[in-house]
């Protein structure tokens, strides 16, 4: 990368099904001001801000309008980007290697427990003229990328069971996550058909939270944090939309975006370099997808590493610590802000009973979800 | 020049082709729902409505009486320290004069004109206050800077909502006595 820019302040609410208590700018505010406070800056100090937000999930047309009082972004240049927080966080990373901003603010936002009709929301996303006549809940997507994914032999069907028992499990030590759990592959296994071979179990669940990272210049990263978190690389593309004709069961948009972000990190061995990442596993067997894009893991190995305990907070390569989208929740357009903050926090050391030990460098990817076919990656790391 | 140099070939659709289907089209019709969360500021502001009060939010720093009330001072950046009622009078700060309706239909000649207006609310910081509706008042007697006073649906219709007033009329000189009372609750 052309300069350095690190992440110094980080703040967070917790991540949960509902938040009826507090309103979307009560929520935001609250990650804002632990934001500023971890780092001892107040909005007059920040230059400017990225915030994420899509109309369809706030309820607002031109909901970007509704974004800046409450970073306090009042009166101050704001930008929005619709898409996902890593989207914002790669223009955060651009807006201070302009050297025109040292103090840039990137925020994401969750409040999908107020969207009440989802799967009209997704389905909303299928193409109108061809698709959407078909009349399908949209998890039909997913049974057709799962079921492309095993036939090619990627994964068994056991394997993608296994990465929800494992992420809800590691839920359990994440004290901000909604969906901890003690379950068993069978529990997953014999869970309600939704979209075979995807059964409920397989699906993330929907969580509400607000997410707000202080990005800062190498010049004045000293004087805001003793403990800065570099972002040595961001990536990010997209596949073709169309259900017709794209590559199912292979995320190409995250192979690319991961080998952009690698570029820019210099990291030429991911699978020996990259200590953690945290990944998309909005459907279960996407981890594994996704793993195996980044080049984590050889083609078709990743349900075996998993199998062999490499993918546990306690293995060599450490998947989704945090609970990932199954865990955690699903976040949507706030959804790579959660991993990156996880990132951040292992990286820091602070991550407390799930801390992953000797954690330098990490690396986070996030898929925009059903139905689509863009990815954006970060790697991070605390050197 | 001549506009047609720059037109495409082909025969032009007019909107009765759409209309009669001569032209292939495909209407949908989304179904969003949502419920919004009105959180702590909103929440009690709504409440109050249904009581017939006006309430606002009091930043103890830069001393702004904030209405709508908000938890959050964007200003100072700061939590906003304490409840404040407004009186239920208040200042045209602008209104128009509306010959559509939100779908863009027309009112039809003799029918009353929506009258949208921003109304700064007494008791709260200048420029802050309620968008709301005017009623009772002839459209060409309406004047930015003049009296009105909220009109409250009563109270057991009331269900904490914006529209708990019904519009704000013109405070009438006779009636200006009743400006010293306590705001609301009536």
């Amino acid at each position: 990368m052309i300069g350095k820019v690190a992440i110094t302040g980080l703040g967070y609410t917790e991540f949960s099904a509902t938040s009826p208590g507090t309103s979307f700018r009560e929520l935001t505010y609250e990650a804002a001001v632990k934001a500023y406070n971890e780092v001892g800056i107040e909005p007059k100090d920040i230059d400017t801000f990225v915030c994420t937000s899509e109309d369809f999930c706030e309820g607002y047309s031109i909901s970007d309008e509704y974004c800046n009082d409450q970073v306090g972004g009042i009166l101050k240049p704001v930008q929005t980007i619709t898409g996902d927080a890593i989207h914002s966080l790669a223009t955060g990373v651009m807006l201070v290697l302009t050297g025109g901003f040292d103090i840039v603010v990137v925020q994401a936002l969750s409040k999908l427990s107020n969207m009440k009709t989802v799967p009209n929301l997704v389905n909303f996303a299928l193409d109108p003229v061809l698709n959407r006549p078909l009349d399908e809940h949209y998890s039909f997507v997913s049974g057709l990328g799962m079921n492309r994914f095993l036939h090619d032999g990627k994964a068994t069907r056991e394997q993608c069971a296994q990465v929800v028992v494992k992420n809800r499990a590691n839920a359990l030590s994440n004290p901000v996550a909604a969906y901890g759990a003690d379950l068993t592959v069978d529990n997953v296994l014999d869970s309600e058909p939704v979209s075979l071979p995807v059964r409920l179990l397989d699906l993330a669940q929907v969580a509400d939270g607000a997410i707000v990272f202080v990005l800062a210049s190498e010049k004045v990263t000293g004087s805001l944090t003793d403990n800065p978190i570099w972002i040595k690389g961001v990536g990010w593309s997209s596949d073709s939309p169309s259900l017709e004709s794209r590559d199912w069961g292979n995320s190409v948009a995250t192979r690319l975006a991961g080998d952009m972000a690698y570029k820019m990190a210099g990291v030429r061995y991911p699978a020996k370099e990259i200590d953690l990442a945290e990944v998309t596993d909005e459907v279960s067997y996407k981890e594994l997808e996704h793993i195996e894009a980044l080049r984590l893991f050889e083609p078709g190995r990743a349900g075996l590493a998993l199998e062999d305990g490499r993918t546990t907070s306690e293995g060599d390569l450490p998947v989704n610590v945090s609970g990932g989208d199954l865990g955690v929740g699903h976040l949507f357009e706030a959804a790579g802000a959660q991993k990156v903050m996880e990132l951040v926090l292992q990286l820091r050391g602070t991550a407390g009973s799930r801390q992953v030990a000797d954690a330098h460098k990490g690396l986070a990817q996030v898929w925009r979800g059903e139905p689509t076919t863009s990815a954006a990656v970060a790697v991070l790391a605390n050197q | 020049m001549e506009l047609s140099k720059f037109e495409l070939g082909g025969t032009r659709i007019k909107q009765s082709d759409i209309s009669k289907g001569n032209v292939l089209t495909l209407a949908v019709t989304p179904k969003l729902e949502y419920a919004w969360d009105d959180g702590v500021a909103i929440g009690r502001y709504l409440e109050e409505l249904g009581n017939g009060k006006i309430i606002a939010r009091k930043c103890n720093k830069c001393g702004r009486i904030m209405l709508p009330p908000r938890m959050f001072c964007e200003l100072c950046w700061r939590a906003t320290d304490e409840w404040v009622y407004c009186e239920d009078t208040g200042t045209v700060n602008t209104f128009s004069l509306c010959h559509v309706n939100w779908d863009a239909s027309r009112i039809p000649e003799g029918e009353p004109l929506h009258l949208p207006a921003v109304i700064h609310i007494d008791g709260a910081s200048p420029g802050m206050g309620i968008l709301h509706v005017l009623g009772e008042v002839e459209p060409d007697k309406i004047k930015i800077g003049m009296k009105v006073r909220a009109v409250w649906k009563k109270p057991d219709e009331r269900e904490g909502s914006i529209t708990d007033i019904t519009h704000f009329k013109p405070v009438r000189a006779a009636r200006k006595k009743s400006k010293k009372k306590s705001g609301g609750g009536r």
